[in-house]
């Protein structure tokens, strides 16, 4: 295939991703009886109509960007992270306990304080499942979905208990939330009359530096090593296990981030339902994203829109609003099978063999013969994809330790 | 089982075309009653794939497979068992956690009752089988405690089950022992009495033993096909590769032979398997500076664990790994590689490169974090870039670009990349386990080569082999692997074939 | 409350939790010794859950109310293969990595089952359930009779069910492919047995029995629906195949493990022992994060191609 092939065929493999997802998401719009077009037609317009629909699009977009930045460390080093749920709730539990417990620091102290709080908050929870795999080969996906049941029963039982807003029991309703952090901890709101936040500002930063981790130092290359392949990283004296820790540990600690800004910048209390599934829908933005700060970016203000958009639908179009976990799992399934298609040199060529075939021409011969002649240059896969973590281009999860530690 | 008997087997014009690749060119292959054809080409040249297509598991781009003068058509593998045609793959299709009979019965499909497996019936048919061709197997033995011979007897036995009167035999010696190759080669002398056998190597003498006629095949072509007792197996050779080969050897070579000192000195090595069991039990050699240590033996007798512990992946139960006088037993394979220890492993495509990562990064995978490569936890993406490219010149490593990703290049170009940074690490010494495992002879001579050069350099290397060709060429001298110990070390000029053979197969004295 | 009858409720409570897990522990039993790991289960349950109870929801008062369970168990069955086929599409065909396709699809059959439960049902309602049913004679034995023989029919479908799927596993014809597959695709490509069809029936019968796990739940355990009423069951299931080591006695031995811890803490907290109710409530997902890292692998028993894609012209 030449270049120019090549490009028809990947925006016709993402186009038809893309309709074979929209049209998973039909079908259940239509079995609710929904206009399908007007639904969609809300979900994607209806937010951007005014000032706060942008905003509130932005607002989505901070925690879903620094849970997906984290998603990617953890996948691009072989490990699927499935937790920054629960890593988000330990991240607003820390944050918010320390900015509560410390109401009288100084502002450029107290907001550093408890956003590092926040990331220690879903590190410990990440790393957590991190030794669990590397040092027992218990199985991230697993260990990481049972840690957010735990993590959730945890924040109830403090939201309800120890962490309880006091004035909730003596005058207030009884809503389990604590009570509000000091005003020394808000971030900044931007724009008046929105919640657009300072926490724009961290998210933006931060996505630089995962760049510069993962593709400019040495620690970043020894992880997505062990990520594409770790029997080679471990045959080439990178310590896998160490790097699966600290990705496990710096994925958690994103997500915490993302709780803690969420907190600091929004609601200003711990209450239930700040997560918000967040950090499900953050594992598909990482994907949406490639996998790369750079697509992650476009990628969280989107689902940010079909977060918002999705809400929406439920007071325009009769549609509940648990219809973007439906989007989100039907867009799962079309990037994962989509990837194949683009990545895959042997479904592709047999794809332009049926394709020659049906039109009835022989298709074009590669180069005869020699099988030390490289492939040709324009069928290589693309290099951003090519360098895919083998957690994603294989199959579940595997394991990281090496024979001799059984 | 009625079958017509195949009286004579016809591919005409057969085509296949991989990614990058054209397997098979229009090729012409016919083979008649009761006699054997050997098809020889180097690795690549398109024989495994020919032969996949004639079993219905590839379908031919182009062309016709006539059985007794009729077009058939194989659609599976199915297919071609309807027709009495079985094939015995170089890696062997045996279920491992399945026992002798549930693999007959896997194919047998007259076992497979609507709701029951008649595995009694699966019994019977390799008792008859077993007993008409003297192919003695344990039907209730699970495959992976069986050695490796004991597989190659068991996957004759289930294809002659399935009722084969035509056999395609893919490299079936490769992992024998030379007895064991004389011992099969007989049998299958026997067997053609009654079968035709298609019979692929790249071994000439076997070929020159067993078959009637030979087809060579090069590059997806076939360039000759005649008698085979009218061409010596050097005839054959020059045929295979297209021009006259002489690879290079040590005794070749102008280097003075190895009087160095002791470099790499193995104690008592003792080395649990992953089954558990003790895979390295007592072993202990020495490799002297400028010198190749060859180690023969049939694979699975502890070679994968040594390699693997001198280089830091497995921790030794007890004994000693001193390289250079530094202890390196039970160390990480990091600070085993910060000592100087090259390491040719025996996957290329998983142990040796990451494949999805570019031919550049591939270069400096094992020394990122020196100063070479990064500074202050930053990488220096200028040095890398050069490095790559001066790499690439070196080794004369043939790709698109340095950016390209390492597992789209050919076996040879890839280990290639591996060649270039081991060597551009400057080791002491080297491990290289089955270096030219599936190339074709141009890659393997520039292995060679360079081996030599590094001995030349004053490197030890220790050289694990299973082509006992390529052992005897390159090494001073040769350990014998058995069981997990050094049975003897012979000087390489003194060895020879049939006494490697018995050392390989436990036999110390004759 | 004395200890013996303490600790005969546990055991009587016992028994019926455990068939949710056991049955969709089958069911990824058969996926997973084929080589799939399927994760989407949780999904299928949910989705399984929810189309179980709309029959006996909106037929209550309908003459057809005397065959709504079955109506809804065969809907809730027949969407599990349905959703698994899909999966199959997907893992198989298109040879997505299985691991973040089986999020995406627990995703989609949550969110479907929840999207059509707010917008038809709304809040949480009951339903009748399946009745249980004694078994003349043998429900009478004392102590052993209310802990086996007094439940409702899916509990005697259930445990009869391990002996049937040991038997399809290891006497089998589709059994053995169904293990061929998992463990060397090559080899049993080699011999004519279409890896991707294998695969796609054991697919198909993992996700029905992982909908009839999800009936189960709504119809027979808790008789109502709500969005999280999986609650993680169909993670769990996936880790009891770890842990009963790809052998349908081991699942019953680990359903039963787990749904005796669940039936301890029930039992605790009835007694009015005071301890945190969220911490009983985390017990069941500690528990498996421990059994995780309890369980050593074991070499030459599963599938050695779990999460393989198969693609027969690809050379390794």
């Amino acid at each position: 295939m030449n270049k120019t092939m090549k490009a028809v065929y990947n925006a016709a493999v993402v186009l038809a991703a893309t309709l074979a997802a929209m049209g998973i998401g039909a079908l259940v719009f239509a079995a609710v009886g929904a206009d399908v077009v007007k639904a969609y037609g809300v979900i994607l317009t209806e937010p951007l109509k005014d000032l706060i629909g942008i905003t509130e699009i932005a607002v989505r977009a901070v925690p879903l960007t620094l849970i997906a930045l984290g998603i990617a460390i953890a996948f691009r080093s072989g490990t699927l992270n499935i937790g920054a749920e629960g890593q988000m709730l330990m991240g607003i539990l820390a944050s918010s306990a320390a900015a509560i417990a410390l109401p009288d620091l100084p502002k450029p102290l107290l907001i550093p304080l408890a956003v590092l709080a926040g990331a220690a908050g879903g590190a410990v929870w990440g790393a957590a499942a991190g030794i669990l795999k590397a040092r027992l080969g218990v199985n991230e996906i697993l260990s990481t979905v049972m840690l957010n049941y735990i993590a959730a029963q945890f924040y109830t039982f403090l939201l309800r208990g120890p962490m309880m807003d006091p004035e909730e029991l003596v005058t207030g309703s009884g809503t389990p939330q604590s009570v509000r952090i000091p005003r020394a901890a808000w971030l900044d709101r931007l724009l008046p009359g929105t919640r657009l936040h300072a926490g724009v500002y961290i998210a933006l930063v931060l996505a630089v530096v995962v760049f510069i981790l993962l593709w400019r130092t040495s620690a970043g290359f020894r992880m997505r090593a062990a990520g594409a392949e770790a029997k080679a990283a471990r045959y080439a004296g990178i310590r896998v296990e160490r790097y699966v820790v600290a990705a496990m540990l710096l994925s958690g600690a994103f997500a915490g981030i993302a709780g803690a800004v969420e907190i600091l910048g929004v609601h200003r209390r711990a209450i239930e339902g700040v997560s918000g599934g967040y950090g499900f829908t953050g594992i598909v933005v990482s994907l949406f994203g490639g996998l790369h700060p750079a697509g992650i970016l476009p990628a969280s203000l989107f689902f940010g829109l079909l977060l918002l958009g999705a809400d929406m639908t439920q007071r325009l179009a009769d549609v509940p609003a648990n219809m973007v976990l439906v989007l989100q799992g039907a867009i799962i399934l079309a990037i994962v099978s989509a990837r194949q298609f683009m990545n895959n040199p042997y479904v592709q060529d047999r794809l332009a063999r049926r394709l020659a075939r049906i039109r009835g021409r022989p298709a074009p011969n590669p180069i005869p013969g020699s099988p030390e002649a490289c492939p040709d240059p324009s069928d290589s896969p693309d290099p951003c994809l090519a360098d895919e973590p083998a957690a994603l281009a294989g199959g579940g999860s595997r394991d990281v330790r090496p024979e001799d530690q059984r | 089982m009625q079958f017509e008997p195949i009286r004579s087997l016809e591919l005409r014009g057969i085509t296949k075309r991989f990614p990058g690749i054209l397997a098979c060119d229009h090729i012409d292959l016919a083979v008649g009653e009761h006699s054997v054809r050997a098809l020889v080409g180097e690795n690549g040249a398109g024989k495994t794939t020919l032969m996949n297509i004639l079993m219905g598991l590839y379908q031919p781009d182009e062309g016709s497979i006539l059985l007794n003068g009729r077009e058939v058509r194989f659609r599976s593998p199915n297919d071609a068992f309807a027709h009495g045609i079985g094939m015995v793959h170089q890696h062997f299709m045996l279920v491992p956690n399945m026992t002798v009979t549930e693999n007959v019965a896997l194919g047998m499909k007259s076992t497979h009752r609507p709701f029951r497996l008649d595995l009694g019936a699966a019994r019977k048919r390799i008792r008859e089988v077993s007993e008409r061709h003297e192919l003695p197997v344990n039907p209730d033995a699970y495959v992976w405690q069986l050695s490796v011979g004991e597989q190659q007897r068991v996957e004759l036995v289930k294809t002659l089950c399935l009722g084969a009167r035509f056999l395609i035999l893919d490299e079936p010696t490769s992992a024998l022992t030379p007895q064991e190759t004389d011992e099969l080669i007989e049998l299958l002398k026997k067997m053609s009495r009654e079968l035709s056998v298609i019979f692929i190597s790249h071994k000439l003498h076997e070929v020159k033993a067993l078959s009637d006629t030979v087809s060579i095949l090069r590059r997806g072509r076939i360039v000759f096909e005649g008698r085979t007792e009218d061409h010596s197996p050097a005839d054959l050779a020059a045929l295979m590769t297209g021009h006259e080969v002489a690879l290079p050897c040590v005794e070749c070579s102008d280097a003075a032979p190895a009087e160095g000192r002791g470099l790499l000195s193995v104690r008592d090595l003792r080395v649990r398997g992953d089954r558990g069991n003790l895979a390295l039990d007592g072993l202990s050699f020495d490799v002297a500076a400028g010198e190749i240590l060859g180690l023969a033996g049939v694979s699975g007798n502890g070679q994968r664990e040594l390699a693997e512990t001198l280089n830091g992946l497995r921790k030794p139960e007890s004994g000693s790994v001193l390289l250079d006088g530094a202890e390196l037993g039970g160390r990480g394979a990091d600070a085993v590689i910060a000592s100087g220890m090259g390491y040719i492993p025996e996957d290329r495509n998983t142990e040796g490169i990451v494949p999805s990562f570019s031919i550049r990064e591939n270069l400096v995978l094992k020394d990122v974090g020196t100063v070479d490569w990064s500074r202050g936890g930053f990488l220096r993406l200028g040095p890398i870039a050069r490095n790559a490219a001066d790499l690439r010149e070196r080794f004369d490593i043939r790709c698109p670009s340095v950016d390209t990703a390492a597992g789209s290049l050919s076996g040879g170009n890839i280990q290639k990349v591996i060649l270039a940074r081991e060597l551009a690490r400057k080791p002491k010494a080297l491990v290289a386990v089955y270096p030219t495992r599936g190339l074709d002879m141009g890659a393997e001579e520039f292995i060679h080569k360079q081996l030599l050069a590094l001995r030349a350099a004053g490197v030890g290397i220790l050289l694990v082999s299973e082509e006992l060709d390529e052992i005897m060429n390159l090494s001073d001298r040769i350990a014998v692997i058995y069981k997990g110990r050094i049975l003897k070390v012979v000087p390489g000029r003194d060895a020879t074939k049939r006494s490697l053979g018995l050392l390989m197969a436990g036999v110390l004295d004759e | 409350m004395n200890a013996g009858s303490f600790i005969l409720n546990i055991l009587i409570l016992g028994v019926p939790f455990s068939v949710a897990l056991l049955l969709a522990g089958l069911g990824e039993t058969i996926n997973q010794r084929s080589g799939v790991f399927n994760l989407g289960c949780e999904g299928i349950m949910a989705m399984g859950a929810f189309l179980a109870f709309l029959p006996p929801y909106f037929l209550a008062k309908t003459p057809l109310a005397p065959s709504a369970n079955l109506i809804g168990i065969l809907l809730a069955v027949a969407a599990g293969a349905l959703l698994g086929l899909l999966f199959a599409l997907v893992v198989v065909t298109f040879r997505a990595p299985q691991g973040i396709a089986g999020i995406g699809l627990q995703m989609l059959g949550w969110g479907t089952a929840g999207t059509l439960f707010r917008r038809y049902v709304g809040g949480v309602t009951g339903v009748t359930g399946i009745p249980s049913l004694p078994i003349p004679g043998l429900s009478r034995i004392p102590i052993l009779g209310p802990i086996l023989f007094n439940h409702n029919p899916l509990v005697y479908l259930a445990f009869l069910l391990v002996p049937v799927f040991w038997y399809i596993l290891f006497k089998t014809p589709w059994g053995l492919k169904v293990r061929a597959v998992g463990t060397y695709p090559r080899a049993a490509d080699s011999l004519g047995i279409p890896v991707a069809r294998v695969r796609y029936q054991a697919l198909a019968l993992g996700g029905a029995m992982a909908g009839l796990a999800g009936a189960y739940l709504s119809l027979a355990q808790a008789k109502m629906f709500a969005d999280d009423l999986i609650a993680g069951r169909g993670f769990i299931a996936v880790a009891l195949v770890y842990f009963g080591r790809w052998n349908p006695v081991g699942i019953m031995g680990g359903a039963l493990l787990f749904s005796l811890a669940q039936s301890l803490q029930l039992s605790i907290q009835v007694a009015g022992i005071d301890f945190p109710y969220e911490f009983a409530v985390m017990l069941p997902y500690a528990l498996v994060i421990v059994v995780l890292a309890l369980v050593r692998k074991a070499r030459m028993v599963g599938p050695a191609e779990l999460g393989k894609p198969f693609d027969r012209e690809q050379r390794v």
